[in-house]
């Protein structure tokens, strides 16, 4: 399919995404939600749905999603109510999870993210709630039956469902990308996709371009990779398109998306799996809050991304596109700014070492910048030694490396090495009278106008002086002698 | 009646309870009657009530977040049917 072939087409997507929140204890039991436990060890009374047990709320769960609820310009719910969702299936103890409906804590909010022409567009976000995740089917391995293992079982989720306002698969990836950002900057949810605490289910449908009224959707669950979301909307999308040019209808299901054939596939129809009969759970009372929790709340957030960039760019005098980069992660920007305000340089240029270098290196290595090699300060003494001159930005490079090496700091390794930029004039001139004695050919032709053969001399001063001598003055000289 | 079987055999399914056809003409009846008197509720003007979340006139208490279980699997496991290297097990779940 091409893209002639969606043009009349509009694609519409809504997310609903689960934030797992970094809590030490479950949403309403006192079992661990450490990852990685052995089977069924963090699964306590509550967890695993015994009779005549209470939940009781997690105090932390409901400040992650006040905090939440105002970064995205949010109401928070001064009452909200959880709800019981009844389902059966094996992971689910009790035969229902504890979520909220009709009146969740977290009410219209909003996120920018940059359209494809790079303008601001606003995504409404139609709600947030707090609610238990459910524990994890095994099946290989085991020939006749599954293994069930609840230690997720309770771990507190917050979902957040945005309105259908994202109109391509980049958009929706942009959309997640921040919304990622902001759970991790407010140090509620580790964002690990890996491990799942962050997944996301897409809600795709198209209709003809103009057309107010909204096609059937389908729902592409548990999509756990930015890459994988991008891809299986794409999917999704030329699907619809295709089955609706072909005159047939879209079936209102739940897809899975297969990363390996990238496509999407029905899952075997839950008929009826819609049937959820929501009621108040009585094993729990509202929760409120007051208008001095929520201010309290407010006074606890830290510096949000966007505002970050902002300053960013104001105070530091950075690129946008740099600002974004380095704004990306709380940590990768904390990291700047410690670089920042040690160079004497200007913060560009520390910019440009944490953007290029450093995040090579880690990139390489498969480090995240909490567990960078070079702290900010050692970083930040690199930079200085380019800035005073007694290095060339060549051989800072070099000293990066051995650095990362663990070789000491940038004042150690230049002194072992000796790599102190050549600034004497005598020292400098002394090789330049050797090149020139060398190389009478070349010489003779630059003399002759042929200009461009100054490159030739740096290079070889250079070569001489094992890239130490400091390239201006030895352009200046060279001129001056030739 | 406000109910009738198909309606009753819906329930039933997802009650997982597996009624005789001979059962579905009285549950149809019974459940109805029930029905239809709850229903009476909705003849009373509650424009200005706000809906109940809970019988008490209370607000839900927090915990602190923290660790206060301890590992009690193997207690916990001698209620199951069947466990095999700490997982519990059940019938065969295809997706």
């Amino acid at each position: 399919m091409t893209a002639a072939d969606h043009a009349g087409w509009e694609v519409v997507i809504g997310l609903e995404v689960h934030a797992q929140l970094a809590t030490t204890s479950k949403i309403f039991s006192g079992a661990s939600t450490a990852y990685g436990a052995e089977p069924n060890t963090q699964a306590c009374l509550v967890d695993l749905g015994y009779p005549g047990v209470l939940p009781v709320l997690n105090r932390e769960v409901v400040q992650m999603a006040t905090l939440f609820g105002l970064a995205v310009n949010a109401s928070v719910a001064r009452r909200s109510v959880f709800a019981r969702k009844n389902y059966f299936y094996p992971d689910l103890p009790k035969g229902y999870q504890i979520s909220q409906l009709e009146l969740p804590i977290v009410e219209h909010g909003e996120m920018l993210i940059s359209d494809a022409d790079g303008n601001d567009k606003r995504i409404g976000i139609t709600r947030a709630h707090l609610e238990e995740d459910a524990g994890k089917s095994i099946h290989e391995g085991l020939d006749d039956s599954s293994g069930i293992d609840l230690n997720r079982a309770g771990t507190p989720l917050l979902e957040i469902v945005s309105e259908p306002d994202l109109r391509s698969a980049k958009e929706a990836v942009a959309y997640l990308r921040k919304i990622h950002t902001i759970v991790r900057y407010l140090g509620i949810s580790d964002g690990n996709m890996q491990e799942g605490s962050f997944r996301c289910d897409a809600n795709v449908s198209v209709r003809p371009r103009g057309q107010q009224e909204l096609g059937t959707r389908a729902e592409i669950k548990n999509l756990n990779s930015f890459r994988f979301i991008e891809k299986a909307i794409n999917y999704e999308v030329e699907r619809q398109i295709d089955l609706l040019q072909d005159g047939g209808t879209v079936v209102q299901e739940t897809r899975l998306y297969d990363s390996d054939k990238d496509q999407t596939r029905s899952m075997r129809s839950k008929e009826e799996a819609n049937d959820y009969r929501y009621f108040p759970d009585p094993d729990l009372l509202p929760v409120e809050i007051s208008d001095e929790y929520v201010e309290a709340a407010r006074a606890t957030l830290p510096e949000l991304p966007e505002a970050k960039l902002q300053r960013f760019v104001a105070e530091h005098g950075l690129k946008k596109d740099d600002a974004v980069i380095l704004t990306a992660s709380r940590a990768l920007a904390d990291y700047f700014e410690a670089v920042a305000g040690a160079v004497d340089a200007t913060a560009q240029v520390a910019a440009n070492w944490v953007i290029g270098d450093l995040s090579a290196v880690l990139n390489r290595d498969g480090k995240d910048i909490g567990d960078s090699n070079i702290s900010p300060a050692a970083l930040a003494g690199l930079v200085n030694r380019i800035h005073d001159n007694t290095i060339s930005g060549k051989i800072a490079k070099q000293i990066f490396e051995a650095m990362w090496d663990g070789e000491g700091s940038a004042d150690e390794i230049i002194e072992a090495k000796g790599l102190k930029q050549i600034t004497d004039s005598s020292a400098i001139e002394a090789v330049i009278d050797k090149v020139i004695a060398d190389y009478p050919e070349q010489v003779a032709e630059y003399r002759a106008g042929k200009d461009k053969l100054i490159g030739f001399f740096v290079g070889k001063v250079m070569q001489e002086t094992k890239g130490q001598a400091n390239p201006g003055q030895v352009n200046q000289i060279l001129k001056a002698k030739l | 009646m406000s109910l009738d079987k198909v309606k009753v055999q819906h329930i039933a399914m997802l009650a997982r309870l597996k009624l005789a056809d001979e059962e579905y003409a009285s549950s149809v009846e019974k459940l109805s009657r029930i029905v239809d008197f709850v229903d009476q509720l909705s003849q009373a003007d509650t424009s200005d009530v706000r809906p109940m979340a809970h019988p008490l006139d209370a607000a839900q208490r927090l915990r602190p977040d923290a660790v206060t279980e301890t590992v009690e699997r193997d207690r916990y496991q001698q209620n199951a049917a069947a466990v095999s290297d700490g997982l519990y097990l059940v019938p065969k779940v295809i997706e």
